[in-house]
This record gives C-alpha cells, sequence and structure tokens, in this order.
C-alpha cells in the first residue's frame, strides 16, 4: 500500500481517537466514544499490516494471539471493584511495549541525533511507566503493604536517580551504538519508577495512575519520533495531555494536591 | 524540515488533549481513564512494524515479539475493561 494512504489511514484513526475521549468525558456518548475509539485502533492496526516495512507476519500474528488471548482472559476474569489495579497493570504493559519498540529500533541500527534522543526518552519514559504501575498494582491487590512507606533519603534518591537517567541518555546519544549504556538506562529508569511510587499511601493510588497513564502515552508519542510515525505522535501527545488534566481533575475531586501526592504528605493525612 | 511539522503536530496534539477533557463527572473519571491507557496502546503501529521488518539481529525481532505481547494486551484488555464499566454504568 502506498505510504499516503497510510498515513491517511492514520489521519482517520486519530480523529476517531480524538472523537472517542470527547465522547467519554460524558454520560450520554461514553459507550460510543469508546467505539469509535477502538475503530480509530483497528483502522491504525489494519493498515499497518499493509506498510511495505513489514516483510513477514508470523511473529505478529503469533503476537498478537498471545497478546489477545492474555488480554481478554484478564479482562473478562477481573472483579469490578479491582478495576483500579487492573488499569494500572494494563498500562504498564502499554508502557513496556514503548519500551521494547525503542529497544527493537535501537538494535536496527537506527542512528540520528533525532531517533537516538527519542529511544532514550522512549526507554526513559516507558521504564518508568513499566515499573511505577507494577508497584500501584501491587499495592492496591495489597500484594505489598497498600500504608505510604517512608524511604530515608527518598527525595534524594529520585533526584539521584533521575539524573543519572539523564546523563545515561546523553551519553547514548552521543555514543548510539553502545548496547551497555541502553541496557544501564533501563535498569535507572525501572528503579526510579520503582522509588517514585513505593512511598505513596494506596489512597492516593488512583491519581498515581492516571498519571502513570499520561506517562505511557508521552512514552507512544516519543516512539512514534523514533520512525517519524504521526498516529503514534498525535495519539500519543492527546493522552498525554489528556490524562495530566484528568489527573489534576481527579486530584480536585479527592481534594488533594498533586504535589503533595507526589511527595507522600498527604499520605500520613488521608 | 520534517522534524519541524512532527512537533507542530506533537504541541497542537497536545493543546488538544488539554482542551477535550473539561468537566467529567467523577463517575466517568475511571472509565475515562482506561480508555485513554487502550489509546496509549497505540504504540502497538510501532511494535507491528518492528516485529514485522525482517531487520538482521534477531534481538529486533524478539524485542518486536514481545511489543506486540505486551501492546495487544494494553489494547484488548483496555477496550474490553472500558466496555465493562460502561456496561455497568449505563444499566443504572
Amino acid at each position: 500500500m502506498q505510504i499516503e494512504l497510510i498515513y491517511l489511514a492514520y489521519l482517520v484513526a486519530a480523529v476517531l481517537f480524538i472523537l472517542g475521549i470527547k465522547g467519554l468525558t460524558k454520560p450520554r456518548t461514553a459507550v460510543r466514544g469508546n467505539q469509535l475509539s477502538a475503530l480509530g485502533m483497528l483502522v491504525a492496526v489494519v493498515v499497518t499490516l499493509f506498510d511495505q516495512n513489514v516483510l513477514s507476519y508470523q511473529w505478529i500474528i503469533a503476537g498478537i494471539v498471545t497478546g489477545g488471548v492474555i488480554g481478554s482472559l484478564m479482562a473478562t476474569k477481573v472483579q469490578m471493584t479491582a478495576m483500579p489495579q487492573m488499569v494500572a497493570v494494563l498500562n504498564g504493559f502499554g508502557g513496556g511495549a514503548s519500551l521494547f519498540v525503542a529497544l527493537a529500533n535501537f538494535h536496527m541500527g537506527t542512528d540520528g541525533t533525532v531517533a537516538m534522543v527519542s529511544i532514550a526518552a522512549t526507554v526513559l519514559i516507558g521504564s518508568v511507566t513499566l515499573s511505577g504501575s507494577f508497584v500501584a498494582f501491587a499495592k492496591l491487590q495489597e500484594l505489598i503493604s497498600g500504608n505510604p512507606i517512608a524511604v530515608p533519603g527518598n527525595k534524594i534518591l529520585n533526584a539521584v536517580l533521575l539524573i543519572a537517567a539523564l546523563v545515561l541518555g546523553g551519553m547514548l546519544v552521543a555514543d548510539p551504538s553502545n548496547g551497555t549504556l541502553i541496557l544501564a538506562l533501563v535498569v535507572v529508569a525501572l528503579l526510579l519508577g520503582l522509588v517514585l511510587v513505593v512511598p505513596i499511601g494506596g489512597a492516593d493510588m488512583p491519581v498515581v495512575i492516571a498519571l502513570l497513564n499520561s506517562y505511557s502515552g508521552i512514552a507512544a508519542a516519543t516512539a512514534g519520533f523514533i520512525t517519524n510515525n504521526t498516529v503514534l505522535i498525535v495519539s500519543g501527545s492527546l493522552v498525554g495531555a489528556s490524562g495530566l488534566i484528568l489527573t489534576s481533575i481527579m486530584c480536585k475531586a479527592m481534594n488533594r494536591s498533586l504535589t503533595n501526592v507526589l511527595f507522600g504528605v498527604m499520605g500520613e493525612v488521608g | 524540515m520534517e522534524l519541524l511539522l512532527l512537533l507542530t503536530l506533537f504541541v497542537v496534539a497536545i493543546f488538544l488533549g488539554v482542551e477535550l477533557i473539561t468537566k467529567v463527572p467523577p463517575t466517568l473519571h475511571t472509565p475515562l481513564m482506561s480508555g485513554s491507557n487502550a489509546i496509549s496502546g497505540i504504540t502497538l503501529v510501532g511494535a507491528l512494524l518492528a516485529a514485522g521488518s525482517d531487520a538482521n539481529p534477531t534481538l529486533v525481532t524478539i524485542f518486536g515479539f514481545i511489543a506486540v505481547v505486551l501492546a495487544t494486551i494494553n489494547v484488548i484488555g483496555g477496550y474490553m475493561v472500558t466496555n465493562r464499566m460502561l456496561a455497568m454504568f449505563k444499566r443504572k
């Protein structure tokens, strides 16, 4: 299929996502909004299969079947009361997917400064989303204590890990063929997601999940910059921005401030 | 130039995302979060391109395959879970 047709279909998909999100904000149109958004996803996936860069289908089919079975089993088996942690897990998988897209592109021998910056950013945000979401899940599922866990020197640890991740990312851009650097970045970013969420109490977790949802959108958008893919950029930034607004709305509804949630101040009070 | 066009797209979509969410009734907070989480599974498109690329190091295919599995769980699970939440909501 011609590239122009594919990108035209991506435009249709993006419009369907926009209408979908819009619909989901009102009770009357919510069901329809979700359907429109699912249709957009179907359009985007189907036309991608006709991309001339897709040469073999066996791994695609195996992956879609495996993921489809796991995803539908999870969605049908989960109790209605366990929905927030379910969204956390699914979101973690989304962040993980962007992480692996970036790693695959790295090993394809992608070069150029823009692509390398995008790979580093996607690895960083994707890993934080992955580990952070699973901590959120573990807390809500009470696999680990839902109480705020005091980590000594938490803020300093966060800052050190973030700086380390940014330095590693910068080094990776300067030395794009270094496989050890990208591995180190994955490890540091996974740790960062862990220490960001562990101190936060279970009561604040829905807000954290909303924020991590925004992150996974941004990870998809930065993944789009690796291969100049418009549908990834538009949909990812839509989710990233709307997720951030939703996070702040949820904070207000729960009478909490976002900065306090993130730095665990309200945890002890609430 | 292409990078600038893509950056324009990125920034405009961010502003659009901010404007889209204005007043959301609290009952719709979780479905909206779940529904937009399903959209972030769009990274599946990038995963498909990697898994189907037939690129030389096997690692590309392996990572691409893992990405397809994870993204598909996100997409299928996300839309189904959102649908279940909304169905419960409608019955009331």
